[in-house]
């Protein structure tokens, strides 16, 4: 047990893991070794076409290395099965995309509900999956008719970007992955999204990993990281 | 059910193409239900006709030739039997009673059929019901005549109004020396009687003695002179009758087939129908196949539309793939949708079918004298409407594979 609590303080754990994208142009990527402890906010430096999806899709399960180990939460997902890695990555992580993060056809609510669906734990953490979701709507500065009523593509994109940090931090997952999640607002848009985002995943006590191009961002992180010190990307042009 | 409210919205938003793939549907369905429809309509408007009545007999033909001229009125009868042999038949032992037929003038586009009076006390249709008076009584007077519902609706006539019986069926020769007067209107039957105008077989002789050769004479016998004379017919065009036992049927039947006289014909109705829907059955079948491939089409169609719409929907995957969804929920949801389209379109094509049906139905009716039954639609719509939601789902199941693809490939990384 004390082994597996040790490992469980490292959110996210990749040691020797390589991998190789066999479609054109190819492409391959290693990481020796990246550690996470868990609770740590960290911004990764990447500009776009670094391998920074690539490396995301890794941790989230999505792709496959060759070898290596990828631990989230202490435990190594390469060996799971397809279906096992979504149940985990479901009841894990909360994914906030660059933009266009919400299905535009619903309501904000039923995008906030989403990952519950797929995800019993989360589900069981909150019971009154609405009433949480309309919680954390209005802990991100959304009024609960506009979560309630108007449909995701009618929001801004400020209120849609903190829609889609709702539906990431519902059910407290322990790691929360946004990859660009500011790009595209604008400057003073951008400081109260991250003041609401660090509010809300310190008071869970989540991991937050967040990628960027834009290095203003990085000095409210506990930690920085270029993807570049710790990925070695290899591109063959066809 | 967060996933079925998420489809059912997803169609929603994009519901101009997909209304319109819906009403694709639901117009092929609405026309495949609805020859389903007038193919059992007909068959039993047909059954309806003729009920009671064991043996037709007429002049040798073939059998469904002798049903039809004499049950239904479509065609002519080639040949007529002779009064003598008419006679020899109705003496048999076997029959119970037996009705002659005369068929071959008409009056405004509608039949004039000679008969006895027995035929409105033997005549049944639909499961055994007599005709009855809607008004007026039955032939008493020669010149009398009584005329089916369609006729004295059409023709708007009355008790007492006298009718002038043209020569054959589409002549400008009448027998208008001879004027008919209108003595009764049968009650609506739902079967040719309605389009049929009766008179005695005594007069259709009467307005045919001074005929010589199919035309008139150069000096006609007056209506009053007739009546005096002898009018038994000289040959009549076919003849219905019932057996005491039904099973004397098929010896009595051979006895008429081998008459020595004349070549006859004896038919049993219900095996004469059966025939007849053999001949049909062929075109009946090529329609059934026409309309289920206009289905199959709008299901195609259908298909075409959700993939079509796949590559703008990569975001919504992969939105999907990140919240832990499965590739395979994402087969599911494209599946789910293909049935929801394929769902609405069956029932709106079965509101069509019944809007189609109560709108449709008295033209129908009135034009080919067949009578639509109203019913609720039963276990055989349901069962299409369930085989049809199921081929929708299948034919789902094509886009439903390559978004699958798309989503194992394209993982949560959104290609815009």
């Amino acid at each position: 047990m004390a082994a597996s609590e040790t490992e469980a303080t490292n959110a996210i754990l990749m040691s020797g893991v390589k991998f190789a994208w066999s479609g054109a142009p190819r492409f391959g990527m290693s990481i020796a070794e990246l550690a996470v402890p868990a609770g740590q906010t960290v911004f990764l430096l990447g500009e776009s076409g670094s391998g920074k999806s690539t490396l995301l899709s890794l941790i989230c399960g999505i792709n496959q290395p060759e070898e290596g180990r990828i631990e989230i939460a202490g435990q190594d997902i390469v060996p799971m099965k397809g279906a096992a890695r979504d149940r985990f990555r479901a009841e894990q992580i909360g994914v906030i995309f660059q933009m266009f993060n919400l299905l535009p056809y619903t309501t904000a609510l039923d995008n906030i509900l989403l990952p519950l669906r797929f995800a019993p734990e989360r589900r069981r953490r909150c019971p009154d999956g609405r009433g949480e979701a309309l919680r954390l709507a209005k802990a991100l500065g959304l009024p609960a008719a506009l979560v309630e009523r108007t449909q995701a593509a009618a929001l801004s994109t400020g209120q849609q970007q903190r829609v889609a940090v709702a539906r990431a931090l519902i059910g407290q997952p322990q790691l929360i992955i946004a990859d660009e999640p500011t790009s595209a607002l604008d400057a003073n848009a951008q400081a109260a999204f991250l003041d609401l985002l660090f509010e809300q995943v310190q008071q869970m006590g989540a991991t937050l990993l967040l990628v960027s191009h834009d290095i203003r961002l990085a000095e409210r992180f506990d930690r920085r990281l270029d993807i570049l010190d710790i990925a070695d990307v290899r591109r063959e042009a066809t | 059910m967060i996933l079925l409210r998420l489809a059912i919205r997803s169609l929603f938003s994009r519901r101009f193409t997909v209304g319109l793939t819906v009403f694709a549907i639901a117009l092929s369905v609405a026309l495949f239900l609805g020859v389903e429809k007038v193919r059992t309509g007909a068959r039993t408007s047909f059954a309806d006709t003729i009920s009671g009545t064991d043996l037709i007999v007429g002049a040798r033909t073939g059998g469904v030739q002798l049903l039809l001229y004499s049950v239904f009125r479509i065609g002519n009868a080639t040949n007529n039997i002779g009064w003598d042999s008419y006679q020899q038949i109705a003496a048999r032992p076997e029959v119970d009673w037996i009705v002659p037929i005369s068929l071959g003038d008409s009056h405004r586009g509608f039949r004039v059929m000679g008969t006895s009076a027995e035929y409105f006390a033997r005549y049944r249709y639909r499961g055994g019901r007599s005709l009855g008076f809607a008004e007026g009584a039955g032939l008493e007077d020669l010149f009398d005549t009584v005329i089916g519902a369609d006729v004295a609706r059409d023709l708007g006539y009355r008790i007492g109004d006298p009718i002038v019986v043209s020569h054959g069926l589409a002549s400008f020769t009448e027998h208008d020396d001879k004027p008919f007067r209108v003595a009764g209107i049968l009650q609506k039957t739902g079967t040719p009687v309605d389009r049929t105008v009766i008179v005695s077989l005594e007069a259709i002789s009467a307005i045919h003695l001074d005929w010589k050769d199919g035309s008139k004479s150069a000096n006609p016998l007056s209506a009053d002179a007739v009546r005096a004379l002898d009018l038994a017919p000289d040959s009549i065009t076919a003849a219905m009758l019932g057996v005491k036992s039904r099973m004397q049927v098929f010896r009595l039947q051979r006895d008429i087939n081998e008459f020595g006289a004349e070549p006859l014909l004896a038919i049993l109705p219900g095996v004469a129908l059966q025939e007849l829907w053999q001949i049909v059955g062929v075109a009946e079948s090529a329609l059934v196949g026409v309309s289920a491939m206009v289905v199959t089409t709008a299901l195609l169609g259908m298909a075409a539309m959700i993939f079509a719409g796949l590559n703008e929907r990569r975001r919504e995957m992969a939105i999907f793939r990140s919240v832990g969804a499965r590739p395979r929920v994402i087969l599911g949801m494209l599946m789910l949708e293909a049935l929801l389209i394929a769902l609405a379109g069956a029932l709106l094509g079965l509101v069509l079918l019944y809007l189609g049906l109560v709108v449709a139905r008295p033209w129908v009716d009135a034009a080919f004298g067949l009578y639509l039954p109203l019913t609720a639609p039963g276990r055989f719509e349901a069962s299409w409407i369930g085989v049809i939601v199921l081929a929708g789902g299948l034919v789902g199941l094509f886009p439903a594979i390559r978004a699958y693809r798309m989503s194992l490939a394209d993982g949560m990384t959104v290609r815009n």
